[in-house]
């Protein structure tokens, strides 16, 4: 299902409006709390929980009609509302990588992404990489690299990377550690990685496995 | 009786991929922050904003009034009245919701809530009553008389003198060297930042616990959680199946996990409670700042007449331990040694166990002596290492080691490194200048008992393997796998592992201090064999042979004088009848008299620019003895991940405080810097020595994951001298640190 015109705009605007009033929280404190009343700003009321809102979600392909609410990030829709923890939360700031997934085909942060905002989009998660019961390629070729250690900014890294090889089929060495830089791994398993993104180039190319 | 060592392997020591590669790549692993229960309620902690205060009052009223809020716990709970945080003695100086708070983050109250957002603003409503303190973060200012005191009994840990060691006679020592130096070497202090926050989701069962927690070992946190809660052991279940990274943190049992076992209880619904990133930075340990003032004397021809090292570092607000003199008095022959540590209190967050504690703090000071020394007497610095290599233990009254590989890892790792012709090759005359250095180590503890492990054949001859440990990442599954692989014949794939649950496992010690290996390898060994061992007896039986002339070969028992006489495992008559063989291994005691100790070089080439202070790090090349292989490839993994986080401890990590405030300013990952993917070079090599070592333990093994980052940092900043000719003594080298000093020379 794809969401008309009209559903897309009013999301838009919403989206917008929500930022505002993050941006006022956050630099203009007293603007909010207004003159002389001198409350903690922090202290106002949270958003009603009645305030919801109904997103259409593409998710690995299959179409879900989610109600979220608009803080909500995609991070936490994709984990705790559709069950699909192969997406990792890591800092839920935008510092890790650990929540990578690819939305409409571009790699983007899911911590830093509103559920609201993926409203219409196409989402591809860890998950979305199998084939049936196997694993796809760039799971494959971080298997027998042995990519990981404990594996838990993996399904990042596996996202960033399968984002990368679409854009760059070929990337060089330079390339990977240029692209792969916004997905941390606390293990170090980064010389691995840098094996396995080649190595998943060369697959998806019909080429070993 | 011990087994015999293995000679050729058919398994062990091959680079092998995960055996839970498909469920850490597919996301079928759940890993604790994955667990999502029915009915589950979420969890936060209120943390005080202080370096050190009272709290006075807290009205959580206005929290409890919020939507979807259940429950909210304080010091004013009853059952949340447990003790914490042990002294030097044993007696706890504080409890869950202390009102005392000596370090910022302490835990003040906690919200449960029905989904995290909604925990969150509550915690913003709960009104706290400061009175704050004066406080001490520096520890050089917490050891001067008259500093503001931690606690009541003052700034030291242990009384100044505990722990000091002495050999030989050190001023003659020094009388006798040809050279003697003296330098102050400082290391900062770390935050672990594993990938996966800490955290736990708790649930009751009537007067049952079950607890899924990320932690480097479920027994000792059932042990602590049933201290707390005042229960029997088999009242508590730990279950820790995967974790995204410990390096010591997740050693010890979290407030967080007794927090949400109240609340699940409190409000008889399942409780999930993770602390957010920035919590971390602050609440779960790191590896404490170190200064290290070391003076050492050496003769003309590299032998060394003396060392001394005056060191002190802080726990933190809480008891805890931070030494690091073991390398000095233990890694190169030296007669006359001295080491004296102090460890304070300050007020900020306590450590914890941080990959190899103490050890890489040491290199740093150690092996850049050791470099200079060797420059002002004109040696190599690989040959001068190679002149003071000990055969004994010398920190452990002169035991001898079990076997030490420390030489070859010096002359291996020279040889694939290229040393001789990175020392020699041009440095550079613009702004970018290239050096080579290398730094030597070891790691000073050794796993024992108790450990055991289970090994169940299924009546087709596959295998079900339990083993007690937690797999932080290292591989432990894989390789205990690959054990049973190679004593029974099963393929890796029919291998199922259950590990890491105190209700189905058995019990062995945390993984941490790289002993999981050397633990728990040898127990899975004598389980496998006791299930060979019973194979053999019911084929004997069925063959009418002698079970000593039998043995198991791929999957076949067959009879050495009369190869005719065979029979598969799966139609074992007795096999068939009782469906399944069970196998149970312990681990057997360290050898006596004897010491136990992997040893390390690394090799690293840099570049540094001299105009703006940035160094990059271009290839590094490692060669560890740490006894046998078990699996090549996540050997090599581990290593590279060692040295990748010791380029963090040289380059870029550092806790920062304000000294206004005693607040720490960059609790979060990207004002705390990591190494990502480009500050660590793709040209990592590593090669492995092996001294065939049949004494430490049955599988030959010792440990790898510490001292895979003991040497890193020493040998970066030996390579930024050698490149530049300015010597670094604190760590991280960032450019700010490095343009200074290389303006200061300029300057003259
Ligand atoms: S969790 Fe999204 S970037 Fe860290
Ligand atoms: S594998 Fe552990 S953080 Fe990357």
């Amino acid at each position: 299902m794809k969401p008309n015109d009209d559903e897309s705009e009013r999301s838009a605007l919403s989206r917008r409006r929500f930022f505002n009033s993050m941006a006022a929280g956050a630099g203009g404190a007293a603007l909010i709390a207004g003159p002389g009343e001198g409350r903690d700003p922090r202290l106002e009321a949270p958003p009603d929980r009645a305030e919801t809102i109904r997103i259409p979600l593409t998710v690995n392909g299959r179409q879900h009609s989610l109600t979220v609410e608009p803080r909500w990030t995609l991070l936490y829709a994709l984990r705790e509302q559709l069950g699909l923890t192969g997406t990792k939360p890591g800092c839920e700031r935008g510092e890790c990588g650990a929540c990578t997934v690819l939305i409409d085909g571009q790699v983007r942060y899911a911590c830093m992404t509103l559920a609201v905002e993926a409203a219409g989009a196409s989402i591809t998660t860890l998950e979305g990489l199998m084939r049936g019961e196997e694993l796809g390629p760039v799971q494959q070729a971080f298997a027998q690299e042995d990519a990981f250690q404990c594996g838990y900014c993996t399904p990042g890294q596996a996202m960033s990377a399968e984002g990368l090889l679409r854009k760059s089929p070929n990337p060089s060495v330079d390339e990977i550690r240029e692209e792969m830089s916004g997905n941390l791994c606390r293990c170090g398993a980064y010389p691995h990685i840098v094996k396995a993104v080649q190595r998943a180039a060369s697959m998806r190319k019909g080429g070993v496995s | 009786m011990n087994p015999k060592p293995w000679g050729d392997t058919a398994v062990v020591g091959k680079p092998v991929s995960r055996i839970d590669a498909y469920e850490r790549l597919s996301g079928a692993a759940i890993y604790s922050l994955d667990v999502l229960l029915p009915d589950m309620l979420h969890a936060a902690i209120l943390r005080c904003p202080h370096a050190h205060a009272i709290v006075k009052k807290v009205d959580a009223s206005a929290a409890l009034a919020m939507p979807g809020v259940r429950a909210v716990l304080t010091d004013a709970d009853q059952e949340a009245r447990i003790p914490w945080h042990p002294d030097a003695q044993g007696k706890p100086v504080s409890r869950l919701f202390d009102p005392h708070c000596r370090c910022e983050g302490e835990e003040v109250a906690a919200v449960a809530a029905e989904t995290p957002q909604q925990a969150a603003d509550a915690l913003r409503r709960i009104r706290v009553e400061y009175e704050t303190r004066p406080f001490v973060i520096e520890m050089e200012a917490a050891h001067r008389a008259g500093a503001t005191q931690v606690h009541d009994g003052g700034n030291y840990v242990y009384p100044p003198g505990t722990g000091d060691t002495e050999r030989g006679d050190v001023a003659k020592g020094f009388a006798e060297a040809d050279v003697v130096l003296e330098e102050t070497y400082r290391t900062s202090c770390e935050i672990h930042t594993t990938m996966e926050v800490h955290g736990s989701v708790a649930k009751w069962d009537g007067k049952r616990l079950t607890v899924w927690n990320t932690t480097q070992g479920v027994f000792d946190d059932q042990a602590a959680l049933a201290a707390a809660l005042k229960m029997p052991l088999s009242d508590v279940r730990v279950i820790g199946h995967y974790m995204g990274g410990g390096f010591g943190s997740k050693l010890n049992l979290g407030k967080y996990t007794v927090i949400a076992a109240l609340f699940a209880r409190k409000t008889g619904r399942p409780v999930k409670l993770f602390l957010s990133r920035e919590e971390t930075f602050l609440s779960v340990g790191n590896r404490p700042a170190h200064t290290m003032k070391l003076k050492a004397g050496v003769r003309k021809d590299g032998t060394l007449t003396a060392l001394e090292l005056n060191g002190i570092g802080t726990v933190g607000a809480y008891t805890d331990w931070t030494t690091v003199g073991y390398q000095v008095a233990d890694l190169y022959l030296c007669p006359n040694v001295r080491v004296k540590e102090l460890q304070v209190y300050t007020h900020a967050g306590q450590s914890r166990p941080f990959r190899a504690p103490g050890f890489p703090q040491c290199s740093w000071a150690l092996e850049q002596m050791m470099d200079a020394l060797a420059e002002k007497i004109g040696m190599d610095p690989v040959e001068f290492r190679l002149k003071n290599i000990a055969a004994v233990s010398q920190a452990e009254e002169n035991k001898p080691y079990t076997s030490t590989g420390f030489a070859e890892c010096l002359r291996e790792g020279a040889r694939v490194f290229g040393w001789r012709q990175a020392r020699e090759r041009k440095k550079g005359d613009g702004a970018w200048v290239r050096g080579a250095g290398m730094a030597g180590g070891m790691w000073g503890y050794a796993g024992g008992p108790p450990s055991t492990a289970i090994v169940r054949l299924y009546a087709d001859g596959s295998v079900n393997l339990n083993i007690g440990a937690s797999d932080l990442g290292t591989g432990t599954k894989t390789v205990m796998a690959m054990v049973v692989a190679e004593e029974l014949g099963v393929p890796l794939d029919r291998i199922q592992i259950e590990s890491a649950d105190t209700a189905t496992t058995q019990y062995t010690g945390a993984s941490g201090g790289s002993k999981t290996v050397m633990v728990d390898s040898p127990a899975v060994r004598a389980a496998a064999l006791e299930v060979k061992a019973a194979l053999v007896q019911m084929a004997a039986g069925q063959l009418q042979a002698a079970a000593s002339g039998l043995s198991l070969v791929n999957g076949e028992i067959v009879s050495a004088d009369s190869p005719d006489k065979r029979v598969k495992v799966q139609d074992l008559k007795t096999l068939k009848e009782q469906q399944v063989v069970v196998g149970v291994g312990r681990r057997g005691p360290n050898p006596a008299g004897k010491v136990i100790r992997p040893f390390a070089a690394q090799f690293a080439e840099v570049e540094v620019n001299t105009r703006t202070g940035e160094m990059r790090v271009l290839r590094m090349a490692a060669a560890h003895d740490s006894g046998r292989v078990m699996n090549r490839l996540t050997y090599e993994n581990q290593v590279f991940g060692g040295m990748t986080m010791g380029i963090g401890l040289a380059m870029t990590e550092q806790r920062i405080l304000d000294r206004e405030t005693g607040k720490m300013v960059n609790a979060n990952w990207h004002d705390y810097k990591i190494p990502t993917m480009k500050d660590a070079p793709a040209d990592m090599t590593c090669v492995a020595i092996d001294p065939h070592d049949h004494e430490c333990d049955t599988t030959s093994t010792k440990g790898l994951g510490e001292p895979a980052m003991v040497p890193t940092a020493a040998a970066v900043a030996n390579a930024f001298y050698h490149a530049t000719g300015v010597r670094m003594t604190s760590a991280p080298i960032t450019p700010a640190e490095a343009i200074a000093a290389l303006s200061k020379r300029r300057k003259g």
